[in-house]
């Protein structure tokens, strides 16, 4: 797909003024210099994360310890959603460049079947991130600060010493129910049941959430889940400081404790997972609608009349930048 | 108004056309890619399920496989799917050079100065 490229030009005409030396138009090295910057600016802000998680003395979460979850399902997957939306940001770009393909045959209606579904894949990796943004922001049952140091005996017998301020995960249906109760400890009252604790949510339809198990380092190394009595013990050690999800200043929960993300201690993973998928999810938004800007180009059949497809190959430029950089994301916050 | 620069554009983009044939034989690489990116992605998620962090050479030993994946990835998308490769080699190094130029330093700086300010997350979280 090189077109002009590859024409065997002196070197005399080719810096002999009155052609492009990079024999490509004046549009296609603008959007070239244009992702040059802008790569350097994802630079910038990976290299920004690099810093702040070398600096970290709190264990910094495992991306695919977080991101564990998959939409309608229960139980965990860690990283097969994230891998469908990186697939999905992969199959996209496949059949962008196949547009510019059918472009450069001037297949009219190639372009445009290729074009429309590239369109549909990010429109999907969007509603993706969406919910992976939705289901990060709610967390999956929050924790609490022991209040106190506690020893424990962990599920292969050996003995753990739990400092006060640590954290102890719940799971997501308890933990959503407590969520409540903090906001109204009148109507949900607690009632513990030998090895166990119920919360029951009264009202017309009352309902009861159990919690049967609960787990410490669950983002981190050497996640355990602790059950039974030793659960008990880690229950009643329990200080008032809780955290549920990564909630945004100003908007929902906001605890009050000492940590207001159930990540970390460091706000940093939820501020830097935030910016820069967010700045990704930016560029994919408007990779969306420039492709379908010309999408309806190629409907109203300019691209006819110029007798050239150009304009794919500069969005499709665009379009695979931003796969480019997904990779790059997917490799710092979800595997490393 | 009347744009003076599409004359010249207009005959590039012209020029970059093919048959049938030769879209044939660019389709074939296109999914040629297409299969390399797909196994090279299921390598690292298996990678990423299969192997928990730690503080063991294994683990760094992974780490590095991740960025060379990766680096693989994205010469790929970038030479492949957004032809960089069949451009001149005058426009490929006005590209490319700046990231060996400003990024490798970049990587080491940040990474250094990180380690020096081991701890600052506790004094401004």
């Amino acid at each position: 797909m090189s077109g002009e490229a590859k024409a065997a030009i002196s070197k005399e005409v080719l810096w002999g003024g009155g052609r492009s030396p990079f024999s490509v138009s004046y549009g296609k090295m603008m959007m070239w210099y244009f992702l040059v910057s802008d790569a350097l600016t994802f630079g910038g802000l990976l290299i920004a994360y690099a810093f702040w998680r070398a600096s970290s003395v709190d264990p910094w979460p495992i991306g695919e310890q977080v991101f564990r979850s998959m939409p309608g399902l229960e139980g965990e997957f860690p990283l097969a959603y994230v891998a469908l939306m990186t697939f999905i940001l992969i199959v996209s770009s496949v059949t962008m460049v196949l547009a510019v393909e059918a472009g450069h045959r001037n297949d009219r209606s190639g372009v445009l079947k290729w074009m429309g579904l590239t369109v549909v894949g990010g429109l999907i990796f969007l509603g993706s991130q969406a919910w992976e943004w939705s289901h990060f922001i709610h967390g999956s049952g929050g924790c609490f600060n022991l209040a106190k140091e506690v020893s424990i005996t962990n599920p292969d017998g050996e003995s753990m010493t739990l400092l006060a301020g640590q954290r102890v995960y719940m799971d997501h249906h308890f933990g959503h129910l407590m969520e409540m109760h903090l906001n109204d400890p009148v109507s949900v009252p607690m009632t513990q049941d030998g090895g166990h604790v119920v919360l029951t949510e009264l009202g017309e339809h009352p309902h009861e959430a159990h919690l049967h198990a609960l787990r410490v380092n669950k983002y981190i190394e050497n996640e355990t889940i602790v059950e039974g009595d030793e659960m008990m013990k880690l229950w009643n050690a329990r200080s008032e400081n809780f955290a549920f999800g990564a909630p945004i200043p100003g908007l929902g929960a906001d605890w009050g404790g000492i940590n207001h993300s159930e990540y970390a201690t460091q706000q940093g993973f939820s501020n830097f997972f935030f910016f820069i998928t967010g700045f990704h999810g930016f560029h994919v938004f408007s990779g969306v609608v420039i492709n379908l800007v010309v999408f309806l180009m190629v409907l109203n059949r300019v691209m006819e009349r110029r007798k050239h497809y150009e304009m794919v190959e500069k969005v499709g430029l665009y379009w695979h930048f931003v796969d480019l950089v997904w990779v790059f994301v997917f490799t710092f916050f979800y595997l490393i | 108004m009347e744009r003076d620069d599409l004359i010249v554009n207009d005959s590039y983009a012209l020029n970059a056309h093919h048959s049938e044939e030769e879209g044939v034989a660019i389709r074939k690489k296109i999914y040629m890619v297409t299969a390399i990116l797909s196994v090279i992605t299921a390598i690292e998620v298996g990678m990423g399920v299969m192997f928990k962090r730690s503080e063991t050479f294994t683990w760094t030993a992974i780490k590095w496989t991740f960025i060379v994946l990766t680096l693989f990835k994205a010469g790929y998308i970038v030479m492949s799917f957004m032809h960089l490769g069949d451009e001149r080699k005058n426009l490929r190094n006005a590209v490319i050079l700046p990231y060996f130029v400003f990024i490798l330093y970049l990587i080491f700086i940040a990474i250094t100065e990180g380690l020096a300010h081991y701890g600052m997350d506790l004094k401004f979280h």
